[in-house]
């Protein structure tokens, strides 16, 4: 798809430079978090102009195909891909931006939305629409993606088979990771590239060493760790001082990227990973489960199941905001 | 695009990709070849020095890219060179294996097997076996599914680039 | 990781005469190699590891600049040091060159010559995309400690102990009996030249006890074993032998002395066929020529209570010590020699040869003590019954060249069979039998020494002995103590007819087996065994006395049974290589250690109980991992279970085997 990108410092100067949000499969959760900036959204607004943003204000679609292409400075795309919409939205902001950001977890690596990617959409639909405990449906109706009356004709989206990263879908110049990101990673990411910075393509835009480095629990954790048992944080009390893994219980803090200023942590927790894994790794699942399944304290196949056993949704576990964006990334023969 | 075979006239053979440890079973595929034994040619040997190097991340990339099977090889029990990799390495099975189920990748698929520098017998009726197994299962083909998946975007693409083009042939009329 | 600058690769792909190029296309290979980005020159030749080859590539370094290499020949573990030290010798970093095994894992093992070439394809294209990401590295030196430890004082460890002690080096020689010399002390005659073991044997033993480079703990064990090339910890257990070395003359008169008048327990020298006291020496010329006390039995450790006419006896030399006790002693050595031996196999197994069943179905073992001047009878060959012998049948390959026990060959039970046909036939006249599968006579004057007992009237019958019956004694007939004769019955292949030959002695040709506690010694050294059971060497014919445990070296029969010229040249062979070893003072340590990225490491501490070597450590004061380079192993299992991927191994990168694993399955 050949187009032609005009740089956005090259238009008239006084303007300030234009700036578009999207939601796409997502819990407005990131929207929020723009929200979240409190009084700094004064400096944001200041800065930028907001051309896009459906959640907040009145613009259409419309609006944005009259935009030149590549006249918006960055486009601010949350959400997993799963509908046509989705899709030709994120296209459409792709064409007409210089810079797109994939914001948040799922944009980056799919999120919770991208855990459908274990089950087949036929299921996902039978249960939404006719098994789903609070539905009535005797009818067994289900949306059409086109409908006739009148002479008019109303379209739904196309619900897709398989939730994509937003790069599965569009070029993505840079990711802000996080469900959702901190005001703060959105804050100092805008203001660097207003001030011109660029990072590599591809960068994404928080701190590149896994959550320990900055957990306050850090100092608990031995450093002769094994584990006997896994617990589930709803299952057993949590210390609060202590370092989770110590305490058995799944923490993805080591396979994780920090930045998130240990939130979960704070609010005693277990970091479940959705910053993403660091720029080293390709998979995070892979390589938490590598970290934690060495340090089991079994050495026969009944004891490392009976250990394993308390870790019941592994790929619930490891891959729970980045299944679209794994290795694997959709299963084979879903349920 | 990758495809999985390189020519399509070419009959399908299962692909697998084997991580052996250089102390046991590297060492027993040489004594196999050095032993002449003959087995499927369908496996590609990585050498790493010890099981534990194996990354699950190496196993799931080589599904990715269109591995039909992983084995990987280490000593037995008790044998490691490094006193305990391996064990590190079967903990790791374990769990990998559930996901690899949970996403509906057959167990077959990725095999973990304690192969003794004196065991080219066992390399050879490994690999056989394997061959065999993921035959009779078929192609695992990841980069094909992906390829067909990502197939239902095509229509959208070309919907949206017919647009294009003829909001440009407006322009220019 | 990056890719480090311009890329310009070398592809070497090699015939190996025929043993390659008959089954892979080689032409075809580097015909498609040229192709592959960034390789800029693509040959095959006949034999890269010859001096040829390597210059051919050493001078394509230079003229063409290249700055990796690819060598696609046999596998990397027999010629990977050659291609090294050819990239090397033409100016390039040795690292940059990698090795694809396409002859063991290729050639080999494939007849298809369309897939075998197939899979070498996808082998190169996987390499070609790997050598991408080598970097320069430098091969880590670390000193060598200059004493070695012999494991073992038959016949292999002390002639190694001797050889490395000449060349002046300290050895520890280990001995878990009490006395060195082994099975050879054993023996009668040797074979093929009939002089006497304990002629030849002796001399050696005594040199040992005198050498003064030679530290001798015999009737100790050696329980563990840490460290590793140039630089080993080894403990060892020495068992009281309640008798102070030192001050022990050997006059033997405790012995005499003993409240005990007469043995009664089994002597393990003569194999059970004698009996000794609770302190005891196992023959004569044992070494140390000190006795021992069997703890099991000696009244005075038993019970505290004795009259304990050993003290009395030894009077002012005081060398007899209850108070000793098992201790455990750690010793640093530089390299090991392996010299454990054999075991026999156990005939009890074979039920239908009736060993341990019919008192005159002897081992060749015990036949060895039997007509041993030094034996339990003195030389003399009687049955139990006090009769002598007057027909006898050697079985042979007892438990050897049998599917349902060992499919080995046990090598020596030919020539021993006949040695003890020839040696019991001179002295007795008895007429004997030897019944074989093959006569198996390879070596330096077996055959003609087959030749000799084969004219002096032994009955070689070729055929695989069935089994032994007692022959039935007319009835009513009196006993009388006399223990009947033995039917051996065996099919003749020669002649086509099944024989059952009457016989008043059967020796039973037992095969040779690992150590009972092979496995454990295995396991205790982190060395291979071989499908039997016996230690496996580095290479059957290019290492055959190296084991894949840099500095742990093999001598004698734990490598296979061997007869004692060839266990002696095994013997003297390890003692060279470890003396290469120690005298070369350091040791070249492969680089492929794994090493943390400081300011990519989380400090989660995950990777610390992971290392076997405890090479990794926390830094407080920075919360980051550390990595010992120097105690690093280069496993990578660390590297495999950072979560951060924040750990790298040289030689092994996460890119390395990334590109490898995509190189391998994607089709350019």
């Amino acid at each position: 798809m050949p187009e032609k990108q005009k740089p956005a410092e090259k238009r008239k100067a006084p303007e300030k430079p234009k700036v578009a949000l999207y939601w796409c499969s997502s819990c407005g959760g990131c929207e929020e978090s723009v929200v979240d900036l409190a009084e700094n959204i004064l400096t944001v607004i200041d800065a930028v102009d907001i051309v896009f943003w459906p959640v907040a204000m009145d613009f259409k679609k419309a609006d944005v195909e009259a935009m030149p292409d590549g006249s918006i400075f960055a486009s601010l795309i949350n959400g997993a891909i799963r509908t046509s919409e989705q899709e030709e939205m994120a296209r459409l902001l792709r064409k007409k931006s210089a810079v797109v950001i994939a914001y948040g977890a799922c944009a980056h690596l799919g999120g919770i939305p991208a855990l459908a990617n274990q089950f087949e959409r036929e299921r996902i639909l039978r249960y939404i629409y006719e098994e789903a405990p609070t539905v009535i449906n005797t009818g067994g109706i289900r949306p059409m993606t086109t409908y006739k009356d009148n002479g008019h004709t109303a379209t739904l989206p196309v619900f897709r088979h398989v939730v994509r990263t937003l790069d599965q879908v569009v070029d993505v110049d840079y990711y802000i990771p996080g469900c959702a990101p901190t005001p703060k990673l959105l804050l100092d990411a805008l203001l660097a590239l207003l001030r011109g910075e660029r990072p590599p393509k591809g960068t994404v835009l928080a701190p590149d060493t896994a959550l320990c480095e900055e957990c306050p629990r850090k100092d608990s954790k031995p450093t002769d760790l094994h584990f006997t048992e896994f617990r589930r944080p709803h299952a057993a009390p949590i210390d609060p001082e202590l370092c989770l893994l110590a305490q058995g219980f799944v923490c993805m803090g080591p396979a994780t990227r920090g930045g998130c200023e240990a939130r979960c942590i704070h609010g005693n927790m277990p970091c479940t990973g959705c910053f993403g894994p660091t720029s080293r790794v390709r998979d995070q699942g892979a390589k938490i489960l590598s970290s934690l399944a060495s340090n089991l304290d079994a050495q026969e196949d009944k004891d490392i199941l009976k250990i394993l056993e308390g870790i019941p949704d592994p790929v619930g576990t490891f891959y729970r905001y980045g299944l679209a964006g794994s290795l694997l990334r959709r299963a084979l023969k879903p349920l | 695009m990758e495809h999985t075979n390189p020519t399509d006239a070419a009959p399908w053979r299962p692909r697998i990709v084997a991580f052996f440890c250089n102390w046991c079973t590297y060492t027993a595929a040489d004594l196999a070849g050095v032993s002449r034994m003959k087995y499927a040619p369908n496996t590609r040997i990585i050498r790493v020095m010890c099981s534990g190097r194996v990354d699950p991340q190496f196993i799931l990339e080589a599904f990715a890219r269109g591995a039909d099977g992983v084995l990987v090889g280490g000593c037995h029990p008790g044998d490691c060179h490094y006193v305990e990799g391996n064990y590190k390495m079967l903990r790791r099975y374990h769990l990998l294996q559930r996901i690899l189920s949970d996403m509906g990748i057959e167990k077959e698929r990725f095999r973990l097997e304690w192969i003794s520098a004196s065991e080219g017998d066992k390399v050879k009726s490994v690999i056989n076996d394997m061959v065999e197994k993921l035959t009779g299962l078929g192609p695992l083909a990841l980069p094909d599914q992906r390829a067909e998946w990502d197939r239902e975007m095509d229509i959208l693409e070309e919907k949206m680039s017919v647009a294009e083009t003829a909001e440009k042939e407006g322009t220019h009329a | 990781m990056k890719e480090n600058g311009e890329i310009r690769i070398g592809f070497y792909i090699c015939h190996c005469g025929v043993n390659i190029a008959s089954v892979i296309d080689v032409e075809r290979i580097a015909a498609y190699a040229a192709t592959l980005p960034g390789v800029v020159v693509s040959r095959h030749y006949k034999y890269m590891c010859s001096d040829p080859g390597q210059e051919l590539l050493g001078s394509d370094i230079r003229e063409h600049k290249l700055n990796r290499i690819v060598v696609a020949a046999c596998s990397p573990l027999l010629h990977e040091h050659t291609f090294r030290k050819a990239t090397e010798n033409a100016g390039l970093n040795p690292y940059f060159m990698h090795m694809v095994n396409i002859r063991e894992h290729g050639s080999w093992v494939h007849e298809d010559k369309e897939l075998a070439t197939g899979k070498a394809q996808d082998m190169i294209r996987a390499a070609i995309r790997r050598v991408r990401f080598h970097e320069p590295l430098e091969k880590k030196r670390v000193p060598v400690l200059q004493d070695v430890l012999v494991i073992g004082g038959g016949i292999a460890g002390i002639h190694a102990s001797l050889t490395l002690a000449n060349a002046g080096k300290h050895v520890i020689l280990v001995e878990r009996e009490p006395t060195i010399g082994g099975h050879m002390a054993q023996f009668d005659k040797t074979f093929p030249t009939l002089d006497c073991a304990a002629c030849i044997l002796t001399p050696k033993m005594t040199s040992v006890k005198d050498h003064p480079n030679i530290t001798l703990w015999s009737y100790s064990e050696v329980v563990k074993i840490d460290g590793s090339v140039g630089n080993y910890t080894v403990t060892v257990k020495r068992k009281p032998r309640y008798v102070n070395e030192e001050l022990c003359v050997g006059c033997m008169e405790c012995i005499e002395a003993c409240i005990y008048k007469e043995g009664k327990w089994p002597d393990e020298f003569n194999v059970g066929l004698s009996k000794r006291k609770p302190i005891y020496i196992p023959f004569p010329q044992a070494v140390p020529p000190v006795p021992v006390i069997d703890p099991e039995h000696c009244v005075h450790v038993k019970t505290g209570k004795c009259r304990d006419t050993c003290v009395a006896i030894c009077g002012d030399r005081n060398a007899i010590d209850f108070t000793q006790k098992e201790t455990l002693t750690d010793i640093k050595v530089g390299a090991i020699v392996v010299a454990t031996g054999f075991d026999i196999f156990d005939a009890t197994q074979i039920p239908y040869y009736g060993y341990g069943k019919y008192r005159n179905v002897y081992t060749a073992l015990e036949a060895e003590r039997l007509i041993n001047a030094s034996g339990p009878t003195g030389g003399e060959l009687l049955l139990p019954d006090g009769h002598k012998p007057e027909s006898i049948a050697i079985v042979h390959c007892v438990g050897s060249r049998d599917v349902h026990y060992n499919r080995w060959c046990s090598r020596v039970c030919c020539m021993y069979s006949l040695k003890l046909a020839h040696l019991i036939k001179e002295r007795t006249g008895a007429e004997i039998y030897n019944f074989y599968i093959d006569m198996r006579a390879p070596g330096k004057s077996m055959e003609e020494f087959y030749n000799r007992v084969s004219e002096e009237g032994v009955h070689l019958i070729r055929g695989r002995v069935a089994d032994i019956t007692p022959q039935a004694l007319p009835e009513g007939s009196d006993q009388g103590g006399y223990l009947g004769k033995l039917v051996v019955q065996a099919e003749d292949t020669l002649i086509g007819r099944v024989r059952k030959i009457p016989v008043d002695m059967v020796i039973l040709a037992v095969g040779l087996v690992p150590q009972k506690d092979a496995e454990e010694v295995r396991r205790m050294l982190n060395i291979s065994c071989s499908t039997g059971g016996f230690f496996l060497e580095r290479h059957p014919k290019l290492a055959p006395v190296n084991t894949f445990t840099d500095g742990i070296f093999l001598a004698g029969a734990c490598q296979g049974p061997k007869d004692i010229p060839d266990s002696v040249a095994q013997a003297g062979a390890a003692a060279a290589e470890a003396l290469a070893l120690i005298d070369a003072g350091s040791v070249e340590i492969e680089p492929n250690t794994a090493y943390i990225i400081e300011e990519d490491c989380s400090g989660c501490k995950s990777c610390i109980p992971l290392c076997p070597y405890t090479a990794i450590s926390f830094d407080e004061a920075k919360k980051k991992a550390v990595i010992n380079e120097a105690l690093c192993k280069g496993c990578g299992t660390c590297v495999a279970a950072c979560p951060s991927g924040s750990i790298r191994q040289h030689l092994f990168e996460d890119e390395e085997i990334f590109s490898e694993i995509d190189g391998l399955l994607t089709y350019a």
